[in-house]
C-alpha cells in the first residue's frame, strides 16, 4: 500500500485538539506545506510539541514562517516548546491567557521525545537541577541521586502527530535530511502515533543509500510530496 | 563608551581565552562576533547546538536559509569537514563534556557562579533553548555581559531571577574587568584602565576579591 497522500489528506486526518509535534528549528525543518494546509483548515486546539514558536518572518518573506502561522492563527492553545523569544505572539497570547507555554531545556526536550519512541521510562539529565524546572511536574517525574550526583528524571514526550520535514525520501518512507534540518525530526518520526514527512523530493526506493538513510521507513507512516 | 565599542571591547578580551583546536559554542548575539577577533593561529570549531558542527558565515554561493541556519536562525554554512547531526547528538556532545568553551550572556550572576539568563518572570519569558544544557555540560563557561543594567549590578551576592544552573560560570568578562569565580568567591582578575578598583566594587553587589596580581585589561 503507498504511503504517499495528498496534504489535504494529510490534514484531514488531524482533527481539534490533537496533540502535534513539528521537526524543525526556528523554522529551518518545519514541513511548510503541512503547516500552510492545516493554518488554512480552521482546525485548532492543538497541543504543538515545537523547540519554538518559530518567528514572524520567514528567509523567502514570508509574513509568519512555520509554526508561527499556527500560533497567529490562534490554533495552538498549549505550546511545549524550549524557546519561544524570537516569536513575540507567543508572549503577547500568553498574557491574554489564550496560550499555555511550558518552557523545557532542549537538551531534556530532545531526549523525552527520544525516550518517548524507544520504550524508554524516562531520561536522568543533570540539567535544570536546583532551577524552577524541577517545580515542572507534567514533565520531572523526581530528583535522584546517583553516586553522589543530583539528576532529574524527565518524563518521555509523545505525541498524536509528528509532522516532520525530509529532503530526499522513498516511497517506503527512508528519509534524508539536508542540512541543519533534522534537528528534532529523527527523534519525532520515533514518538508519535501517525508520523507524516513531508518530503522536498519523492524518490524511487534504492535511490537513498541505505547507509544515508536517518531515518527508517518503518517510523513513517505517510508521505506528501512537499515539492520542493 | 557607546555600546557597540564595549561590546567589540568585552569580546575582543574574551577571544583571548579561546585556546587552538577549541570546540565552542557561541550564545545569540554578543558571543556569536567573537571569531573575527581570533588571531590568525587560533582556529577553533564553531558548535551550534540546532546541529551543526564548523560553522562559518555564508557566501553569496553557499546562502542556504531554507537549509542550513545555525542556532540564532541566521544562514550559515559549515567548513570541510564539519557536519550536520540531529539534536540528540548535538546535546550529546554538549552535556557530555565534548564542548571546550561556552560564551553567553547573563542578566545576572552570583558570588556561587550561579546563572540567571532566561526569565524575567511577569515581563519576559524568552526560554532556555540550549542555555542550561551547555552552561551545566562545557568544560568552561564565560559569560559576557555590560557590567551594570541601567546602572543596577548585575553581579550579585545572589541571584534574583531564576536560575539558569548552580555553579556553572568560571569567568565573567565584561566592559570594566575580568572576574573569575572560585571556590572563595570572585576574584577581581584584570581590571580596564579607565575604571578603579573602587569603582569596580561600587558597580558590583557581591564582594571582589582583588587579585595580588590584578593586571590592566586588554
Amino acid at each position: 500500500m503507498s504511503k504517499i497522500i495528498s496534504v489535504k489528506e494529510a490534514v484531514a486526518m488531524i482533527p481539534d485538539g490533537a496533540s502535534i509535534m513539528v521537526g524543525g528549528f526556528m523554522g529551518c525543518g518545519n514541513p511548510h506545506r503541512i503547516i500552510d494546509e492545516l493554518s488554512k483548515s480552521g482546525k485548532g486546539n492543538f497541543k504543538l510539541i515545537c523547540n519554538d514558536g518559530a518567528q514572524p518572518g520567514g528567509p523567502m518573506g514570508e509574513e509568519h514562517y512555520g509554526v508561527a502561522k499556527l500560533i497567529h492563527n490562534r490554533q495552538v492553545k498549549h505550546l511545549v516548546a524550549t524557546h519561544v523569544g524570537l516569536n513575540p505572539e507567543v508572549g503577547q497570547q500568553m498574557n491574554e491567557g489564550t496560550l499555555k507555554v511550558d518552557l523545557i531545556p532542549q537538551g531534556s526536550f530532545a531526549e523525552m521525545i527520544r525516550a518517548g519512541g524507544s520504550g524508554l521510562g524516562g531520561v536522568l539529565t543533570p540539567t535544570g537541577v536546583g532551577t524552577i524546572i524541577e517545580e515542572l511536574k507534567d514533565y520531572v517525574h523526581s530528583v535522584q541521586e546517583i553516586d553522589g550526583k543530583k539528576f532529574l528524571l524527565m518524563k518521555p514526550l509523545r505525541a498524536d502527530f509528528a509532522l516532520i520535514s525530509g529532503y530526499r525520501v522513498d516511497k517506503l518512507g527512508n528519509v534524508w535530511y539536508k542540512g541543519s534540518t533534522s534537528n528534532f525530526g529523527l527523534m519525532m518520526a520515533t514518538a508519535a502515533n501517525v508520523v507524516i514527512v513531508e518530503a522536498d523530493n519523492i524518490v524511487e526506493v534504492g535511490e537513498i543509500e541505505p547507509e544515508n538513510v536517518r531515518t527508517p521507513g518503518i517510523f513513517v507512516d505517510y508521505i506528501v510530496d512537499g515539492g520542493a | 563608551m557607546d555600546r557597540e565599542y564595549i561590546k567589540n571591547f568585552i569580546i575582543a578580551r574574551a577571544a583571548k581565552e579561546i585556546r587552538d583546536g577549541d570546540i565552542v559554542n557561541l550564545g545569540i548575539g554578543m558571543p556569536t562576533m567573537l571569531p573575527k577577533f581570533l588571531p590568525e593561529n587560533v582556529k577553533v570549531t564553531v558548535q551550534a547546538e540546532n546541529g551543526l558542527l564548523g560553522v562559518i558565515p555564508c557566501t553569496k554561493e553557499t546562502y542556504d536559509p531554507i537549509y542550513k541556519v545555525d542556532a540564532g536562525a541566521t544562514p550559515v554554512t559549515v567548513a570541510p569537514g564539519g557536519c550536520f547531526f540531529d539534536s540528540c547528538t548535538s546535546f550529546g556532545m554538549i552535556r557530555g563534556g565534548h564542548i571546550d568553551v561556552t560564551i553567553l550572556g547573563a542578566l545576572e550572576v552570583d558570588e556561587q557562579g550561579n546563572l540567571s539568563n532566561w526569565i524575567i518572570p511577569g515581563k519576559k519569558l524568552p526560554g532556555m533553548g540550549g542555555a542550561m544544557d551547555l552552561v551545566v555540560g562545557a568544560k568552561k563557561v564565560i559569560v559576557t555581559m555590560e557590567h551594570t543594567q541601567k546602572g543596577q549590578p548585575k553581579i550579585l551576592k545572589k541571584c534574583r531571577l531564576p536560575l539558569t544552573a548552580l555553579n556553572c560560570v568560571n569567568l565573567i568578562i565584561t566592559e570594566m574587568c575580568v572576574i573569575e569565580v572560585t571556590d572563595k568567591g570572585l576574584k577581581l582578575i584584570e581590571i580596564n584602565p579607565e575604571f578603579t578598583a573602587e569603582q569596580v566594587q561600587e558597580a558590583t553587589e557581591a564582594t571582589l576579591i582583588i587579585s595580588d596580581e590584578l593586571k590592566p585589561m586588554a
